[in-house]
């Protein structure tokens, strides 16, 4: 441990009674004051490690091997409670993947970061509340005075990243680890937050393990990365070795599938499977052409995607200023939105607002029969709202919504029964939206039951709709806690499309899943959209999935529209200054790499 | 399944990780289960063999201690302890299978119907109703109750059980309540409305099964304190009438005999501590087997 920060030789985790290890042999080191990026996807380990190096391996699993740490004596694995205590903090402390969940919600924010200074006693009492103020100040958190009172539920999730990042740095430890920080983040937000991390560590010279799924986020943070995959190191080297000239077959998959502007011969994104088989022929010069020129294919294949589209794809200029967006306006379109307002009364105790939140405010678009379109925005800018009124799951304060000839906000319950017919949903949440007690052929056959289909036919409409979303028959007997995200995310989706829906709405249908199962879903979702002639209404926040996806697309602002149009023209020519940091902020492996080079 | 590979690593993982747990769960269940067992046991052989007649009176053999004659000793007739114990097991089970009925089937069912309506602007009222109508049966003990019941028909194993089972439906509805607020609150039910289930169809296809775990460790958790109840009941008098066997008559009797023969206290004074007990661990056992963070664990 002579001059590495951190040091791991060896760890191998093997759950308590179990014969596998699900970490194997893993051995990385650490220069102080380095950046290192973990990736992974889940399941690979990268948690576990991180785990092991604060001390906070479940006691269910055994580990072996040594993890040493700078300025701490002896094996961390086999150190003490009490010595791992006063470890934690000093020398190392971990940034959380949810904010939510690992901040106290009974807690205000002051006290939560003064605890940790409190316990370490390294600040005189009565300079916690100075510090305090100046950890919340160096986190840029807009008001820092007033936000040490304020409560957990009161902040915005980028927010409560920035406290937990405070907390983190409370003690300058010499190395921080974040574990996925930003997932759980708006793209603009994660920017802010990856150049606040940068910036911080920076700042304290701590060194950094940086724990993420994303290689697009890596690039900009860190100078070194390791690849893990199945609980093993697969692959270490620079951020630029590991993106121009990945060694191991996974690397470059990985890298393949979160490319979101490179896609294959037919015009589909990468998955792990199709860019080992497109860099096994070629060989050794595969990797290079991938980020370079495959994007000029994607380019191409964009036009020809958006021009077979849909004949009533009129590129209107629309409006910029004035709420007042029509994108495609073919005779009589399939969803008319007008003059839109949803108003929510807030009932907030403590700041006492009596004024009603609005979430939308005077949305107008139209959407032609077989478009696609994309809705973008950050969290709060009102996209779900919309999608519930368009489902007739709530109704608008004012305005009128026509999808179809049923006039929703006026709809007796059997006219939203038909509306449902013909619109489906696919939710954000593979995890949340299958019911965890009902078999996989009961969950997708609910809509077909609703609908009062014999059941013969059921299953058989059901067995050729899971094939359709590449599953095997035999998962229709499992219970969804048997599949991953993306298999869960199919089953949502074939539930969605079993009935024929003219209109699918997927709400951030990829936003929870892996970058490598991303691109399946997305593939997936494209080839549907075409077989079965589907209106595609897609939310996201990730510009990156629908600048692929869609044909056109709305940008969504606290509850305005910002800018709305054609894919192509809002990307080559943001008018708006939202639009463009929108466009900043996604991370791009090509944009990535140029920083890091 | 075109397997991703992410799969096999985080799978394999989560299921050795729920058999360890499931392993150190067993511990209560299994002493739980093994309790009831022997209680469940020790009725239905009552019903082929006992060691004597529960009504043969030995007026030579009273008050005896453990013999290999009689193991558990005579009362102050001579009639056999074990005998008592075997048939006094019967009622016991059976106040409880009734008393928790009772409680299931119209306490689930009131909890669900209140979370429901309270979905709907119409219905809100209905459901603070539902609610406030069975915070006052809480607030009802079931032993007042039970006096109540008594005193109106006549004291017995009847209207015991059945005001054992009266007093504890608020907490099935009120358990039942908070599981279907929390099932209409996911998102597979918002897919269900969706896909156009109508609420009736959501309630039994969607919230039953998913709240099914709750209700069942509440329901373990009623059955020990309604054998408590009813030997409480029992000994009081109000439960249980002579001739028929019951633990807790028997240890209503035996107080005259305890400087005696304390043994014959004992031995119901055991089972019930047993029966409670095996009840408990049960209840404990299940209610961490659906604990929702195991929910992930295999069927393998």
């Amino acid at each position: 441990m002579a001059e590495n920060l951190l040091e791991v030789r060896n760890l191998t985790i093997t759950p308590a009674g179990a014969e596998a290890s699900v970490l194997h042999d893993v051995s990385l080191s650490l220069a102080p004051g380095e950046r290192v990026g973990l990736i992974g996807e889940s399941g690979s380990g990268k948690s576990l490690t991180a785990q092991s190096v604060m001390g906070l391996l479940p006691s269910e699993l055994r580990a072996q091997g040594t993890v040493s740490l700078q300025g701490f004596a002896g094996n961390i694995l086999e150190a003490k409670e009490r010595a791992l205590a006063k470890m934690r903090s000093d020398l190392v402390s971990m940034v959380f993947q949810e904010p939510m969940s690992a901040l106290n919600p009974l807690m205000r924010i002051g006290d939560q970061i003064a605890e940790v200074l409190r316990i370490h006693g390294e600040v005189a009492r009565g300079d916690i509340p100075g510090r305090v103020l100046d950890l919340l100040a160096s986190v840029r958190m807009p008001d820092p005075n007033s936000a040490r009172y304020a409560y957990p539920h009161q902040m915005s999730g980028g927010q409560r990243q920035r406290v937990m990042l405070a907390i983190a740095l409370a003690n300058s430890p010499r190395l921080l680890i974040c574990d996925e920080p930003t997932t759980a983040l708006d793209v603009t937000v994660q920017k802010h937050m990856l150049d606040l991390i940068s910036e911080r560590v920076a700042a304290v010279q701590a060194g950094l393990l940086f724990i993420t799924h994303d290689l697009a986020v890596v690039a900009g943070v860190c100078d070194r990365v390791i690849v893990m995959y199945a609980g093993r190191i697969v692959e270490t080297g620079s951020v630029a070795q590991i993106f121009t000239d990945p060694q191991h077959e996974y690397t470059r998959g990985l890298l393949a599938s979160s490319d979101l502007e490179a896609t294959d011969a037919h015009g589909k994104l990468f998955t792990l499977k199709t860019a080992l088989s497109y860099a096994g022929p070629i060989g050794k010069a595969g990797p290079n052409d991938e980020t370079g020129a495959g994007e000029e294919v994607a380019a191409e294949d964009e036009d020809e995607q958006s021009s077979a589209d849909g004949p009533a794809d009129v590129r209107e200029p629309a409006p910029a200023s004035a709420g007042e967006a029509s994108i495609g306006d073919g005779s009589a379109p399939l969803i008319d939105v007008s003059g839109v307002s949803k108003h929510f009364r807030s009932r907030g105790l403590l700041l006492r607002r009596r004024s009603p939140v609005r979430a939308l405010d005077d949305i107008s678009f139209r959407v032609a029969s077989g478009q696609r379109l994309g809705i973008v925005g950050e969290s709060g800018s009102g996209k779900s709202t919309l999608l519930n009124l368009l489902s007739g799951l709530d109704r608008p304060t004012s305005g009128h919504v026509r999808v179809g000839d049923i006039r929703v906000e006026s709809a007796s319950s059997s006219a939203l029964r038909s509306l449902r017919e013909d619109l489906q949903i696919v939710f954000q949440d593979p995890f949340a939206s299958l019911d965890p007690r009902m078999r996989v052929e009961d969950i997708v056959s609910e809509p077909l039951i609703a609908r009062g289909i014999a059941r013969v036919e059921r299953l058989a409409r059901v067995e050729e709709m899971l094939l359709a979303v590449d599953l095997d028959t035999k998962a229709m007997r499992r219970y969804p806690h048997q599949f991953s995200g993306g298999q869960r995310q199919r089953i949502s989706i074939a539930r969605a499309l079993v009935t024929r829906p003219q209109i699918l709405v997927a709400d951030e249908p990829v936003s929870a899943l892996d970058v490598s199962v991303r691109s399946q879903v997305l593939n997936l979702l494209t080839d549907l959209v075409d077989d079965y002639a589907l209106t595609l209404l897609f939310v996201s926040h990730d510009l990156g999935v629908v600048k692929h996806l869609c044909s056109d697309v709305i940008v969504m602002k606290d509850g305005h529209i910002v800018e709305s149009g054609s894919t192509e023209d809002i990307y080559a020519h943001p008018r708006e200054e939202y639009t463009r940091s929108l466009i900043a902020a996604t991370p791009s492996l090509a944009g990535a790499l140029a920083s890091a080079t | 399944m075109s397997g991703d590979p992410s799969t096999t690593s985080a799978g394999d993982a989560s299921v050795d990780r729920g058999r360890r747990t499931k392993l150190r769960l067993n511990a209560s269940m299994i002493i739980g289960a093994v309790l009831i067992l022997l209680i469940v046991a020790l009725a239905l052989v009552s019903f082929v063999w006992t060691p004597y007649d529960p009504s043969a009176v030995d007026p030579a053999a009273r008050l005896q201690p453990s013999s290999p004659e009689h193991p558990f000793g005579t009362d102050k007739f001579g009639r056999d302890t074990l005998t008592w114990i075997m048939y006094g097991a019967r009622i016991t089970l059976m106040v409880g299978i009734v008393a928790v009925g009772i409680a299931v089937l119209i306490g689930t069912p009131i909890g669900i119907i209140a979370a429901v309506f309270a979905q709907y602007p119409w219905g809100a009222w209905l459901s603070a109703v539902i609610m406030r109508a069975n915070d006052i049966l809480l607030a009802f003990p079931a032993l007042l109750l039970a006096i109540v019941f008594a005193a109106v028909y006549q004291p017995g194993t009847g209207p015991a059980m059945v005001a054992v089972g009266i007093a504890a439906i608020p907490g099935f509805a009120r358990v039942a309540r908070s599981g279907t607020m929390q099932v209409l609150g996911s998102e597979y039910v918002r897919a269900a409305k969706a896909s156009n289930r109508n609420a009736p169809a959501i309630a039994v296809v969607h919230v039953l099964p998913n709240i099914a775990g709750m209700v069942i460790v509440q329901a373990s958790v009623a059955f020990a304190i309604s054998v408590l109840a009813e030997a409480g009941l029992s000994f009081l008098g109000l439960g249980t009438q002579a001739p028929v066997p019951s633990w807790g008559r028997m240890l209503q009797e035996s107080q005259q005999f305890l400087s005696t023969q304390p043994l014959l206290a004992l031995w119901p004074g055991l089972f019930i501590a047993l029966a409670v007990l095996g009840f408990n661990l049960l209840g404990d056992g299940l209610r961490d087997r659906f604990d929702p963070k195991m929910e992930a664990r295999g069927n393998g």
